[in-house]
């Protein structure tokens, strides 16, 4: 099949966007310094997190993790004593120094924590709740984004005919899928999943850790683990912390194989 | 050793149950004492009928002008402690969860409210209906009912909120929901079963108070149908007949002690019945 010049320039421009687009990192994170009283919990953190891509932080508990993931979602503004400095893009918005009301920063992102909170609503609520906050009022459209994302999240065969049942009825494992499909359903470009796995069996650990092997085809993980096995499997790019501070990071290759700082050694061979 | 241990263990068992069923006891005591005196003079004119010339010396007529004046006040009461005890305690447990000093100096001054004696509410209340030129009315006694347990209302709901976990506040936030969404779609769902028991907590403290109502509400034998007439209650009730040197009109005070616990029963069970049934959804 021949093409025309303009055609063949114009799928070469169309490469050239895809590509861009796949590199440029969705979130930059550039001189984010925490603290807390007496305390300095992050110290000048830089990072970049690739698009479409599981990140992992790793670190010994403590080491600053969870705050770093509250600093991306604003959930620092619920505590007083945590001040923030330095500046978070994601896409090009500097969301610590930004005009855009907080909900919708909030929305680019869907949360996982450490146990699943269902909120005090059937399971089918859960899933809306998001919809319903961002003014979709079409029965039609809800039911449809119910399904899909209940489905996205492997759990819709087993709620299926109990939609209406409480979401505290279903196992802990199906809760912690049931607040993913509820993230997922505010259509978020991030997922940011803190130790998601920490209190559940092996089982449902195994899979949510298969669906965010899936999910990072649309969106971008943020996983914070301890399990050091964990981060071996699913993380594309690697993120070490320590007291507060970035010391490493890269691919997984570099930083499993190739580990250039003692802590980190230190780290992976006590971690296994 | 082992024995005395052993001796100790048994020793401490032994207390705290005896303390347990002698108050339990003492509760099914009091309420055995008012049946057994008060059920011979319980019928349905004590129910249905208000007080005619010469009740107080042992004629013909019942209390309904007090259950009816009661029941006007602890609902109309609770009502406004509702309305304002339920904005407050949220806005404690939401907009101010940044603020901790702040949410414990409010509930310092809250919980001082709460102990103040309900004769002290009364003579406010007294001081205030002077200083609006009103009269002894319902009007007067609600209000002066809903100060006296709006602070019990505001704890009471606050204290289950406050045991909320912060990450299904944080679950919510993460969602996209501002802090007034938050408060009203999550964390007052789930502390619904709490705010039942305010409800419950304040409406009993309300029906039951005789001293802030003694000044505020006055006391008349007609059931009152406008919101500046008196209103008679059954605490005052209770009180004017205990008084009587006619047994028989003794007697009726125990009678509509019997009225005063029933209505108290009855929506202590609707309470719970509410309580439990809209309390599946919510996160263990």
């Amino acid at each position: 099949m021949f093409l025309t010049e303009t055609e063949t320039v114009s799928r070469q421009s169309d490469k050239l966007t895809v590509k861009n687009e796949v590199q440029l990192p969705i979130l930059r994170v550039q001189h984010l310094n925490v603290f807390a009283a007496q305390n300095h919990i992050l110290k000048d953190v830089n990072l970049e997190i690739p698009r479409n891509k599981v990140t992992v932080l790793l670190g010994p508990s403590g080491c600053g993790k969870t705050t770093l993931l509250k600093c991306i979602n604003k959930l620092t503004d619920l505590y007083r004593e945590l001040r923030v400095s330095g500046r978070i893009f994601i896409e090009s918005e500097d969301i610590l120094h930004t005009s855009t009301n907080i909900p919708s920063i909030r929305q680019k992102m869907g949360l996982l924590s450490q146990r699943p909170f269902p909120l005090p609503v059937s399971i089918y609520k859960n899933v809306s709740y998001g919809l319903k906050l961002k003014g979709i009022r079409d029965k039609k459209l809800i039911d449809f984004s119910v399904e899909k994302h209940l489905r996205e999240v492997g759990l819709w065969e087993e709620v299926k005919h109990r939609l209406n049942a409480p979401a505290t009825s279903l196992s802990i494992g199906q809760q912690q899928r049931l607040c993913l499909a509820r993230g997922l359903a505010v259509k978020p470009s991030i997922i940011l999943a803190d130790e998601p796995t920490s209190a559940l069996d092996p089982i449902s650990s195994k899979i949510i850790e298969n669906l965010f092997r899936d999910l990072k085809k649309h969106y971008t993980i943020i996983l914070v683990t301890h399990v050091l096995r964990q981060a071996i499997r699913l993380a594309d790019h690697v993120i070490f912390m320590y007291d507060g501070e970035i010391i490493e990071q890269g691919s997984p290759e570099e930083l499993f194989g190739n580990p250039q700082t003692d802590k980190l050694r230190a780290y992976l061979v006590d971690g296994n | 050793m082992r024995r005395i241990k052993i001796l100790e263990e048994k020793f401490f068992v032994i207390l705290s149950a005896f303390m347990t069923y002698s108050l339990i006891a003492v509760l099914g005591f009091i309420i055995l004492v008012i049946f057994v005196k008060g059920y011979s003079a319980l019928d349905w004119d004590m129910v249905l009928k208000t007080p005619k010339g010469g009740y107080y010396y042992g004629g013909e007529g019942g209390v309904l002008n007090a259950i009816v004046g009661s029941v006007y006040i602890a609902f109309g009461a609770t009502l406004i402690a509702i309305f304002i005890g339920m904005p407050a305690a949220l806005y404690i447990n939401v907009q101010l969860v940044r603020y901790k000093r702040t949410q414990n100096t409010i509930r310092y001054f809250l919980d001082a409210l709460w102990g103040i004696p309900s004769i002290v509410y009364g003579a406010f209340g007294f001081a205030l209906m002077l200083f609006f030129g009103m009269n002894a009315s319902l009007l007067a006694g609600i209000i002066t009912v809903a100060l006296l347990i709006s602070p019990i209302m505001v704890r009471t709901f606050d204290e289950v909120l406050s045991t909320i976990p912060k990450g299904l506040h944080e679950a919510s936030l993460a969602l996209g929901s501002t802090r007034t969404e938050t408060a009203f779609k999550v964390m007052f769902k789930q502390g619904f079963p709490g705010f039942i028991t305010a409800v419950l907590l304040s409406f009993g403290r309300g029906i039951g108070d005789a001293a802030s109502v003694l000044f505020t509400a006055g006391y008349t034998d007609r059931v009152p149908t406008n919101l500046d007439e008196p209103a008679a209650t059954l605490p005052l009730a209770i009180f004017f007949q205990l008084g009587s040197p006619i047994p028989e009109v003794r007697d009726r005070a125990f009678a509509s002690s019997i009225i005063l616990t029933v209505i108290i029963l009855i929506i202590s069970l609707t309470a719970r019945y509410l309580s439990k049934r809209y309390s599946k959804t919510n996160l263990k």
